[in-house]
């Protein structure tokens, strides 16, 4: 994984509170068995019509939106199935940073372990997003903190996942480096 | 003082954590299926790493698999969408490179992944649970520690048996009183969600206490915890106690003879000690719940039968009633129903096809529903077949098919047309989840089998009694 230091881009919005997992990747699209290739698929059902055309009108198919890469949605993003596809799906599109207010536990876990930023801001600042789709944002994982309208927010984020994120660090090798404690709990457990 | 969560959370921690590392848990049983695997198995060949125990996983077959017979793999080719195949196959290789038993197509123990586990006795009280599958939180009801992990953590489960995981917080949820007969767990469940909300249990684990859940026997008990996560929740616990036990008892993979008394010797330590705090706590009385059913696109959208939809001016209230067509102040009773599904994790056990059944029995399916009764595992199946339950399904006009996860999903096949109205026993009314454009509302096993008969939304103690 690359190492992350910040995220400079426009932002797009989707307002819509408890945006599910299904939404971000229909589940007739999990039966791929790689990671790559599903930010085609992305929000499918909302981006494109019966006949398999883009809708205009969606946020994500309007020009002025190509290519920003900080997605603000709604309170309670991602939640639902645990399924990795969505964060796969949305880095594959080309998002590498979500904000909202409040993100569901397993959508975060998953996008932290990818280098997506999960990034929980409180509901002024939400407020003001949300008005201003399009605004430019920077996201920096130095400070853990979202500059916007000229001013910064600082956003929670776990120190391991920071660190593997700034890092380019996989969380299996520190997993792997614990192999003697996990022999000695499961000769303690036999 | 602490409590059923924080005393098998300790028993797991094989490094502690501290501010700059999460804690390194112990994972006793980990779940495995066909969708949320391939690409942790391509990360260990990737990296030429072995599964450290095999003999800790339990792998089948139950998302992507048709609901027609199918026996081998070549009838799969048939019988099932190019990829849906591949991605069995692809299991079937995984299991075998890396010497993990798979419970497929030959096997008599094939079924959906949360319904297997506990019917084969791998589920345990005091365990660690884990799986790619959000709706783990259903083991929760025996008293283990059950949650769904993304597929990179499937990968670090299957290299090192451990997690890296930051302690959640607790919610404990009371309830009180004695549920009215013709009301169900699956109702109860809904009712919870419809008062913390779809979001009301992030970052924590429940616990359901209370008179009310010690009623429950252990299938209503996995209904409850199994929605947990449509709350939002980590996980959903129940205390373990005798009804615990005698369900596990005798299973396959439960402790036999002098392991099971030590078993259950420790097991009753595991209840939340009297002075035991939690995060957060909710109180909620049962004595007048009703059948509830869902009007929205998630689970928190839901109403007593006999309730109008809510007015809300919230734009994305409005989107959801509008994609559901149906109307703020109107009832749901009396809608038109398409289809309905009666199975899933969360609906598919033996207790809840002889619900169904009770309603199907001597009665016909309205002429304009489809019914599908799709049984959680081979072993229900089996079980429901023996009693007659499927020909009280066929008698009715409606479909008895093979196990898996189905139409609640629909990764298989089964699907619900676009615009179609489906009454589902299933987790989630999601947009799109049964099918593109499909409408769903949520509801017991009782309230969907009087929707097939009525061929609309009805009321399901007025057929039954």
């Amino acid at each position: 994984m690359e190492p992350i230091k910040d995220i400079r881009s426009r932002t797009v919005v989707l307002p819509n509170d408890d945006i599910d997992t299904d939404q971000i990747i229909p589940a007739r699209f999990l039966t791929t068995t790689t990671k790559q290739g599903l930010g085609k698929n992305l929000f499918n059902d909302w981006r494109y019509g019966k006949d398999g055309r883009e809708l205009p009108d969606f946020v994500l198919n309007r020009p002025e939106n190509r290519g920003a890469s900080v997605l603000v949605g709604g309170n309670n993003f991602g939640c639902g199935s645990s399924r990795e596809h969505a964060p796969w799906a949305l880095l594959d599109f080309g998002i590498r940073a979500v904000v909202s207010t409040a993100i569901a536990d397993i959508f975060r876990s998953n996008s932290l372990k990818n280098g997506l930023l999960p990034v929980i801001v409180d509901a002024k600042t939400h407020r003001w997003l949300l008005d201003n789709p399009g605004a430019e944002v920077r996201v920096d994982l130095e400070t853990t903190s979202l500059e916007a309208n000229g001013k910064r927010v600082t956003f929670p984020i776990d120190r391991f996942s920071r660190y593997c994120l700034m890092n380019g660090v996989d969380q299996l090798g520190f997993l792997l480096e614990r192999r003697d404690a996990i022999t000695r709990y499961e000769q303690a457990h036999a | 003082m602490p409590s059923l969560f924080e005393k098998i959370w300790a028993s797991h921690v094989v490094v502690p954590e501290s501010d700059d590392t999460p804690a390194v848990l112990y994972i006793d049983l980990h779940l495995l299926h066909e969708v949320t695997t391939p690409q942790a198995f391509d990360l260990l060949r990737a990296e030429g790493l072995p599964v450290r125990r095999p003999d800790r996983c339990l792998a089948t077959l139950d998302h992507s698999t048709p609901t027609v017979p199918v026996k081998t793999l070549k009838d799969l080719e048939i019988v099932s969408e190019p990829s849906a195949a591949k991605q069995v196959r692809q299991m079937e290789k995984n299991c075998k490179d890396f010497h993990i038993e798979l419970r497929g197509f030959a096997s008599r123990d094939r079924g959906i992944v949360h319904v297997m586990g506990p019917e084969l006795g791998a589920t345990h009280p005091g365990a660690t649970i884990v799986c790619g599958d959000s709706h783990t939180s259903t083991h929760g009801a025996f008293g283990a520690l059950a949650f769904g992990i993304g597929t990179t953590e499937v990968g670090h489960v299957l290299a090192t048996q451990c997690l890296l995981q930051r302690k959640p917080k607790t919610l404990a949820i009371n309830l009180a009183g004695k549920m009215p007969a013709e009301v169900t767990a699956k109702d109860l469940i809904l009712k919870i969600i419809g008062t913390i909300g779809v979001g009301g249990g992030t970052g924590h684990v429940i616990e359901y206490r209370g008179a009310a859940i010690s009623a429950l026997s252990m299938e209503e008990r996995m209904t409850v915890c199994n929605m947990s996560i449509e709350a939002g929740a980590r996980a959903g616990m129940i205390a373990p106690d005798d009804t615990t036990y005698q369900y596990t008892a005798g299973r396959p993979l439960a402790p036999q003879g002098a392991a099971w008394d030590a078993a259950v010797k420790r097991w009753r330590t595991l209840p939340s000690d009297a002075g035991a705090k939690f995060d957060k706590e909710v109180s909620l009385d049962v004595s007048k719940l009703k059948p509830m059913v869902t009007f929205g696109t998630n689970p928190g959208m839901v109403i007593s039968i006999d309730e109008a939809v809510p007015t809300d001016g919230d734009p994305a209230f409005r989107k959801a009633l509008a994609y559901m067509q149906v109307e703020a102040g109107k009832p749901m009773l009396g809608k038109l129903v398409d289809v309905v599904f009666i199975g899933s994790c969360t609906n598919g056990r033996l207790s809840d096809i002889r619900e169904a059944a009770r309603i199907l029995r001597g009665r016909h399916v309205d002429k304009r529903v489809r019914l599908l009764v799709v049984p959680g595992s081979e072993d229900v199946k089996r079980q429901a077949e023996a009693e007659g339950l499927d020909e009280v399904v066929r008698a009715a006009g409606g479909e008895w098919r093979e196990p898996g996860c189905s139409m609640c999903i629909g990764m298989n096949g089964d699907t619900v047309p676009s615009g179609k109205l489906s009454v589902s026993t299933s987790n989630r009314n999601f947009e799109g989840r049964q099918g593109t454009g499909a409408r769903t509302v949520l509801a017991s096993p009782l309230t969907a089998a009087a929707a097939a008969v009525k061929g609309a939304i009805t009321d399901p103690r007025d057929l039954v009694g």
